[in-house]
């Protein structure tokens, strides 16, 4: 899954599981304990993250502070609840922008056909030509540091994504009998997609949706990780990994944190996937 | 529809070449629209950033000595930083088109030239990554199809779910700490000698395994399970010539056609892993070019790395017609 989720483009889910097996049901366990942390976290913390304690710094974990204090006596676990709740934020919005526009325009694009599918291929095409962290870091580079062309970048890497399956499905499913007969009966567009399009592409969107969580989240942390995204005092997985890198020595709680965090929300990702996926 | 053709047909190299005609428009077709999208992202950084870019540009060539407004006004002029938008890209793209890249803004060096040197060690530290990750693997992988189930099975699951969920830059950190802290085998970072190519190119390679092992290892049952390879056993074909002469090819058809899927992670972790481990290559200068605003060489190393991307996928491309007759265009 890792960073191809940004362009993985060869999944067309085949019928949807029913029940869940044990891996899914761990994926949802990990994911959901990993999104309470993030969005009550910060609160029930109630720690400033740039607050700082000098005479702390690199203090051990205790009861009252879980995680202890980082090199500049910040609380580590009110700077790991804020950057959890940055990340996924961060991912809930874009693969948003990405999936509710996507799923329109592949609709619009599969419904009229002519020329305006043709120029929105061509579009699609023109993005998908280059690695979806290219094009993240080159709109990075407009504003490095900035949250907004970190987001612009990534829900502009993923829309393509949602055009593409979401095009390629409804041309397949327009031409099927039910439709044909549903539009020959007279219903309108509205109907058909909410009766007849949606049902079906639904799992296929929840497929591309998973790996554009992961996808946005890994894009953040590693941009922040080498440097170019979000800037050091935020507190950020990736900024905060490389900043408490040297510190692993002394402190190996304050790194291995992030680093947990970010691991597990892409595990628990990675295991809400079906068995058979092998992407 | 082939197999019923008369395959001599299909052998002339007219024929070939008319029917991979098709296939290599669409990757020159994408290559241009790298560098299309290339260029119009950095065109417009070069309006868009804080600053004025005439002076940097001028810093760039001439030295921070040396930058007086009459400079400045003869960057501005030839570059035509003074025109109205839309002119000034038509041109932007027009020098992109006769592959003048500029001049870079912090070496004052022509980006093709700083490209020329860094272009060898990521081609070196790619191929090495490729090689290894099928190496290893494909290898896991069919191991594993053999016995379904079995440890080894059991074994390479969990470690490439573990892999997949590890993003390139943490790996890399692991493999250091492990290799280089810790054993005090590899170097951890640079690039002097032979070793130091090991880490960077381990880390992609593991990345890019934890997948294709379970790609290898789903051909792999499938293979054991079709009726050509019970007949190959029953008509008394050892285990090893049965999996020679029939199961390898089919197995390696699918892993080289995921190969094309992993190449958006293999450009993607090219550039990140050689940022952390300072490997003198593209991705490291595109890295730097962003901390320094250096436009052109953003803009340079962006489009090779793109077209990178274009090439190897022609590759792969051309890799699977090979393996398997079927997907021949």
């Amino acid at each position: 899954m890792s960073m191809h989720s940004l362009s993985s483009d060869d999944f067309i889910d085949t019928a949807p599981q029913r029940r869940l097996g044990r891996a899914q049901l761990a994926g949802i366990a990990l994911l959901a304990a990993i999104g309470s942390f993030a969005l009550f976290g910060p609160w029930l913390v109630g720690i400033d993250p740039a607050a700082q304690q000098l005479d702390r710094y690199l203090e051990a974990p205790s009861l009252a502070h879980p995680l202890g204090f980082d090199q500049l006596g910040r609380s580590a676990l009110a700077r790991l609840a804020h950057a959890a709740q940055l990340s996924l934020a961060l991912a809930l919005v874009s693969v948003l922008s990405a999936a509710i526009p996507g799923t329109l325009i592949g609709l619009l694009a599969a419904w009229r056909g002519g020329w305006l599918e043709r120029v929105l291929a061509a579009v699609a095409d023109a993005v998908l030509a280059l690695p979806g962290l290219l094009l993240v870091l080159l709109l990075a580079a407009f504003a490095p540091g900035g949250f907004w062309p970190l987001y612009v970048g990534i829900a502009l890497a993923l829309w393509v994504e949602y055009f593409r399956v979401v095009r390629a499905a409804t041309r397949i499913l327009m031409a099927s009998p039910h439709v044909e007969a549903a539009r020959l009966l007279g219903f309108g567009p509205l109907h058909i997609v909410r009766r007849y399009l949606l049902p079906e592409l639904l799992p296929r969107l929840f497929t591309l949706m998973r790996f554009g969580f992961a996808g946005a989240v890994l894009a953040m942390s590693a941009l922040g990780f080498v440097g170019v995204g979000l800037q050091p005092p935020t507190p950020e997985l990736g900024v905060m990994m490389i900043e408490l890198l040297p510190y692993y020595g002394e402190a190996p709680w304050l790194i291995g944190a992030p680093v947990l965090t970010l691991f597990l929300t892409l595990l628990g990702l990675l295991l809400l996937s079906p068995e058979k996926e092998t992407a | 529809m082939t197999r019923f053709s008369s395959p001599r047909l299909h052998n002339t190299s007219l024929n070939l070449v008319r029917r991979i005609a098709p296939a290599l428009a669409h990757r020159l077709l994408q290559a241009v629209l790298v560098a299309l999208l290339v260029g119009t992202l950095c065109f417009f950084m070069t309006r868009m950033l804080p600053g004025d870019m005439a002076y940097r540009i001028a810093a760039g060539r001439y030295g921070y000595d040396m930058v007086t407004t009459a400079a400045a006004e003869a960057v501005r002029l030839e570059l035509g930083l003074d025109r109205p938008w839309p002119a000034a890209l038509v041109e932007w793209w027009g020098r992109l088109l006769q592959f003048d890249l500029g001049v870079s803004q912090v070496t004052a060096q022509p980006v093709a030239m700083e490209i020329a040197w860094q272009l060898g060690p990521t081609v070196r530290l790619s191929l090495m990554a490729m090689g290894l990750s099928l190496l290893i693997g494909p290898t896991l992988g069919v191991l594993a199809g053999l016995k379904p189930g079995g440890f080894l099975d059991r074994l390479t699951l969990a470690v490439s779910t573990v892999l997949r969920a590890l993003p390139s830059f943490l790996l890399g950190l692991v493999l250091v700490l492990l290799f280089s802290v810790k054993l005090g085998v590899l170097p951890a970072a640079g690039h002097d000698d032979h070793g130091s190519i090991m880490l960077p190119a381990l880390t992609l390679a593991l990345g890019m395994a934890a997948v294709s092992c379970r790609v290898a290892r789903d051909a792999m049952m499938q293979v054991r399970g079709s009726a050509y390879f019970a007949f190959a056993l029953t008509k008394g074909l050892s285990l090893r010539q049965a999996l020679l002469r029939h199961g390898l090819r089919n197995v390696a058809a699918p892993v080289v056609a995921y190969l094309g899927v992993q190449l958006v992670y293999l450009v993607e972790g090219v550039v990140l892993v050689e940022t952390i481990f300072a490997w003198p290559g593209i991705g490291h200068a595109l890295v730097h070019a962003i901390f320094g605003r250096d436009v052109p060489m953003i803009q340079g190393t962006a489009l090779v790395l793109g077209l990178m991307f274009v090439l190897f996928n022609a590759l792969v491309d051309a890799a699977c017609a090979f393996i398997d007759p079927r997907r021949r265009p």
